[in-house]
């Protein structure tokens, strides 16, 4: 059994964090709520303190921030309907982009592998597509509208352009480019969850998803290719993406985030239920049917519901989580 | 224009008695745990959207309609809309929902639930009922939020 073990607990957001991301170098990292601040804390000796507080980027509620793969830009994504792009070329972060379009709440922001392209998705059931077009300058190069409720998340496949969303219409679907005519469209839905998809993540080879919902599991889906070996048919030379594996019977409420280890393969589960429970695959998985064991089960990891977890990209055991309670903590992960 | 109610002429109930206070209540010595009727107390007063009259009064909220579980921290109330097509079902659920979360401590996980089979959009209420970052998003909505003061004004 593993075992996690407390670092630390952030206090400093006033009524809900939502959110925590990650710097791709994990020394740094940025946190964001309900308070419409973003926080970027960093490490001095043994502890992490805040760094810098970015205000007055945003009206309403910040739901989510996710730094770029280069590491120098922060997006913001918030309920006042736009998404604000942070650097610090001046030498201290300012807000130097605001991308507007959509209707109302902006959930989820996140960059392509690339740092080219950045997606947004929200409230009007929309998921928007960008562009880098040049220094602080994003252009929309598609407006998705394939699903019919609010979509909750968006998260990009690790190497390529392939874009995943999850929604309230209970459906994850993923999208791409077409090459020739260098339009965007929803190229799988995937449906199992029995209701809304809160959130998602792939695993390090983008071949394999993980998905968390308000139906109180968590669902593996595996990405089987044209010609693939197992004989699953696909259609338009598309791949299919099959749900091998439901995590069902442990999360006693709403799963509302999800985090896969690129580097352990470990997966995070933040839970409506206190709980923060870690999922290990068994050595002896199969692939078309595996095997995720629960290797920890940390009651009480926050007093109130927990909102995000995220594994520290350099791949120490590291993890962030916030809740609620308004509380980040920064836990270390032991087998 | 003035908006007609979806229910014109609702049936109007007897309120019930104000609850007694036993001397074990009075007593500072004994642990006094949150029971269904003292979350009946905090919703019963809440004003219905469209009448000028109480949750209680239309038994739109009843006591039997609601439990709690102090060592879980659950408390689940379900509500009974005066008819099956009332359109101001979640906006009721919302109040309700938005009182509890005002007056009971963190600890507690509140569901707030159309009674089974009195609305005929019934999942699709309790599904929004139930999105925390919907319920949220609809805080920050000033005139939602007076509209929800003036029912949970007492």
């Amino acid at each position: 059994m593993g075992k996690l073990e407390l670092l630390q607990t952030l206090t400093g957001h006033k009524g809900i964090a939502w959110n925590v991301s990650w710097h791709p170098q994990g020394q740094v990292f940025a946190s964001c709520g309900e308070d419409k601040m973003i926080k970027l804390w960093s490490k001095e000796g043994q502890e992490w303190t805040v760094k810098t507080v970015l205000v007055d980027g945003h009206q309403r509620t910040i739901r989510e921030v996710a730094w770029s793969p280069c590491g120098n830009f922060l997006a913001s994504a918030s309920f006042d309907a736009t998404t604000a792009i942070w650097d610090k070329k001046s030498g201290q972060f300012e807000c130097n982009a605001t991308l507007e379009g959509h209707e109302n709440e902006v959930k989820s922001v996140a960059w392509s592998p690339s740092g080219q392209l950045l997606a947004t998705c929200g409230r009007d059931k929309s998921v928007w597509v960008w562009e880098v077009a040049g220094e602080d300058e994003y252009e929309c190069e598609a407006v998705l509208n394939a699903h019919n409720q609010d979509v909750k998340k968006v998260a990009w496949h690790p190497s390529l352009d392939i874009l995943a969303s999850a929604s309230y219409d209970n459906t994850v679907k993923m999208y791409k480019e077409d090459s020739l005519d260098s339009d965007w469209s929803c190229i799988a839905t995937l449906q199992s969850h029995e209701s809304t998809v809160w959130s998602l993540a792939f695993d390090k080879t983008g071949e394999r998803l993980a998905t968390c919902s308000d139906d109180k599991t968590v669902k593996i889906w595996k990405e089987y290719k044209p010609d693939n070996q197992e004989g699953v048919i696909v259609s338009d030379r598309e791949s299919v993406w099959k749900c091998v594996c439901t995590l069902s019977g442990y999360h006693t409420r709403c799963v509302y985030d999800i985090t896969w280890c690129h580097k352990t393969g470990l997966i995070a589960t933040a839970c409506g239920d206190d709980i923060i429970r870690i999922f290990k695959e068994a050595d002896d998985s199969d692939s078309n049917a595996p095997t995720f064991e629960l290797v920890c089960t940390q009651l009480n990891a926050h007093s109130q519901d927990v909102n995000c977890v995220a594994w520290n990209p350099a791949g120490n055991e590291e993890l962030l989580s916030c809740s609620d309670d308004g509380e980040i903590k920064i836990w270390k992960f032991s087998e | 224009m003035t908006k007609v109610a979806d229910n014109v002429n609702p049936h109007i109930y007897e309120k019930e008695s104000e609850r007694e206070i036993t001397l074990e209540e009075h007593d500072e010595n004994v642990v006094d745990e949150f029971d269904e009727r003292e979350i009946f107390d905090l919703i019963r007063n809440i004003n219905d959207p469209e009448h000028p009259l109480t949750l209680e009064e239309l038994r739109v909220v009843e006591e039997k309609n609601i439990s709690v579980d102090n060592k879980e921290n659950v408390v689940h109330v379900n509500f009974t809309p005066t008819i099956p097509h009332c359109s101001m079902a979640t906006l009721i659920g919302l109040s309700i929902r938005v009182q509890l979360l005002r007056a009971l401590p963190s600890r507690f996980k509140v569901t707030v639930e159309v009674s089974e089979g009195t609305h005929v959009s019934e999942h699709a209420v309790n599904k929004q009922l139930a999105d925390k970052e919907r319920v949220a998003a609809a805080l920050e909505n000033n005139n939602l939020v007076q509209i929800i003061n003036q029912c949970v004004a007492m």
